[in-house]
């Protein structure tokens, strides 16, 4: 067996997780690119997740269905949620789906029908990498021909200025909505990939801190345009393997120095690099011009 | 009657802002609304683009009453705006800020940008050489790939300008379309206000500039503490009595 493959089995469930928290990222993005800070979305990954494990152990139907389902279910969820809360601006807006995602995580530990605290386990594996990249490479396009369509310059034009953006004619609780509901059933998505591919939920997978990470991940990124959430999810996840090593011979465990390096990574790309580490080339570029010019 | 105001009225608190206001703007009219600081005049344009709503009154464009309607439903009927502290959207550029007022006259359904149809690049097209010809008619049309932000004042004035013709409204709404420009500035901007006037569109001009709205507006509406207190043409106005006690007091 030659060395590249040997080193993709070796790390196929890590390149998994990159693809599936690149999903969670862009789920986070759909609602920043017109200025609302929702963090629900560890709510809609869980009512994914749970969704499609439920669906795959009591049904027959295919997995297409059932990831359809995943998105589905959370995307429910969004539109009544949805309509209130997105008269919130602000931290009010961030505070209130904070709420939710508390709700439905407190609900899970409470639900018997899936075990409580412990989740379900032993979900047959179903999902592979190429129907994680094949989704991954789906919400991309979305996103890629977004840009520049009328909808995208309305969501740009909400936020820059909302109440501009109104006497333009736009609805904007329409597209601020349309944006979250797409939002919660990319994050559902990944949340009945993530039970596929790791074999179990439990609704402490689905916590506040789900979330910042998937926040992390977008504003480490960049959140100036759609490439951005999904560089920064491969860079937070890859980080900690290879620190892993690093960790070890200075004397920590894993999780501690894990913590400490995306929270020092975290705070640096927000005072030095407001466009997220995609902006890096860029930045490069620029300073070597200046320099050549003398 | 194109645009008509009957006994609006808008308390903040105790403070009535507008107090009783009636007056109405015809077809293809250039009509200006003037008054002292405070007079209530730009609480009069954010009640009549829906940013506000009236505590009492009624506001009708053509047959219908507008009053209650959000304010994309009151700019779809066809009055678009722009605003005296100047709000175009900073980080995108001038000519995509004039692409985002043709929201209303666009018909781009996201699938077919979604399946690379040739209708959908077509439609593209056009939205964007309609807003380079309107920022022509502005003149900054050399200026469209700047952002927003990086525009003049005086620049980003005219690009709201442009911004708020691109939906094609029947009635524009101007806040203040010449503060901080010069004088060759603001007579350009005239030229543009009576040219678009002549293409069948109503303006509503409000002016701290007494010498552009005489020279401009064929009717005059003078606002003082949220009442109307002169309605006519610029010789009437300047005339009456109340409209020179309220500008210059009264004489001792």
């Amino acid at each position: 067996m030659s060395t590249l493959s040997e080193l993709f089995l070796t790390y196929q469930s890590l390149i998994g997780f990159v693809g599936i928290d690149a999903l969670l990222a862009l789920s986070v993005y759909a609602t920043l690119c017109c200025g609302q800070l929702s963090l629900a979305n560890a709510g809609f990954m869980a009512i994914g997740a749970y969704a499609a494990a439920i669906l795959t152990f009591h049904t027959k139907l295919p997995f297409a269905a059932v990831l359809l389902a995943s998105a589905l279910a959370p995307a429910a969820f969004a539109v009544p949620l949805g309509l209130p809360v997105l008269r919130l601006r602000g931290v009010f807006l961030a505070i209130a789906t904070i709420g939710f995602g508390e709700v439905v995580r407190l609900a899970l530990v409470n639900w018997d029908f899936t075990n409580g605290a412990l989740g379900l386990v032993a979900i047959p594996q179903r999902a592979g990498l190429l129907t994680i990249y094949l989704i991954l490479g789906i919400a991309l396009f979305f996103f890629a021909r977004l840009r520049g369509s009328k909808l995208g310059y309305a969501l740009d034009s909400i936020r820059e200025d909302e109440t501009a953006a109104r006497t333009m004619g736009i609805n904007t609780t329409l597209a601020k909505l349309s944006m979250f509901v797409f939002g919660a059933a990319l994050a559902g998505v990944a949340g009945g990939l993530e039970a596929h591919f790791t074999f179990m939920v439990a609704p402490s997978g689905y916590s506040f801190s789900r979330v910042v990470d998937m926040l992390v991940y977008a504003v480490v990124g960049g959140v100036a345009t759609y490439v951005g959430p999904p560089v920064g999810a491969a860079f937070m996840t890859l980080l900690p393997e290879v620190l892993r090593g690093l960790g070890e011979s200075v004397g920590l465990g894993p999780g501690p120095l894990r913590l400490f390096v995306s929270g020092a990574i975290l705070l640096a790309v927000v005072l030095f690099l407001p466009n997220g580490i995609v902006s890096l080339p860029l930045l490069v570029a620029a300073v070597r011009m200046r320099r050549q010019r003398g | 009657m194109l645009l008509a105001l009957d006994g609006v009225e808008r308390a903040f608190g105790g403070l009535r802002a507008v107090d009783g206001a009636s007056f109405s703007v015809r077809e293809g009219e250039i009509h200006g609304l003037i008054g002292p600081n405070g007079a209530g005049k730009t609480t009069l344009l954010n009640l009549i683009s829906g940013l506000l709503r009236p505590t009492s009154g009624s506001i009708k464009l053509g047959d219908r009453r507008i009053e209650r309607l959000p304010p994309h439903k009151i700019t779809a009927l066809g009055i678009s705006r722009t605003y005296q502290n100047i709000r175009l959207f900073p980080a995108l550029r001038a000519v995509e800020n004039v692409i985002v007022g043709e929201h209303l006259v666009r018909s781009a359904p996201l699938w077919r940008r979604l399946l690379f149809l040739p209708a959908a690049r077509e439609e593209e097209h056009t939205a964007r050489s309609r807003a380079l010809s309107l920022l022509e008619r502005v003149g900054v049309r050399e200026r469209a790939g700047a952002r927003a932000r990086d525009l003049s004042y005086g620049e980003q004035r005219r690009v709201e300008i442009a911004r708020a013709l691109a939906s094609d409204p029947r009635v524009l709404l101007l806040d203040e379309p010449t503060a901080g420009m010069n004088a060759a500035e603001v007579s350009a901007v005239a030229a543009l206000i009576r040219q678009v006037a002549t293409e069948g569109h109503s303006v509503l001009l409000v002016e701290h500039n007494v010498r552009l709205v005489m020279e401009v507006c064929q009717q005059i509406t003078v606002l003082n503490f949220g009442k109307v207190i002169a309605d006519g043409t610029p010789q009437a106005v300047a005339q009456d009595p109340a409209v020179i006690a309220a500008y210059l007091g009264n004489e001792p």
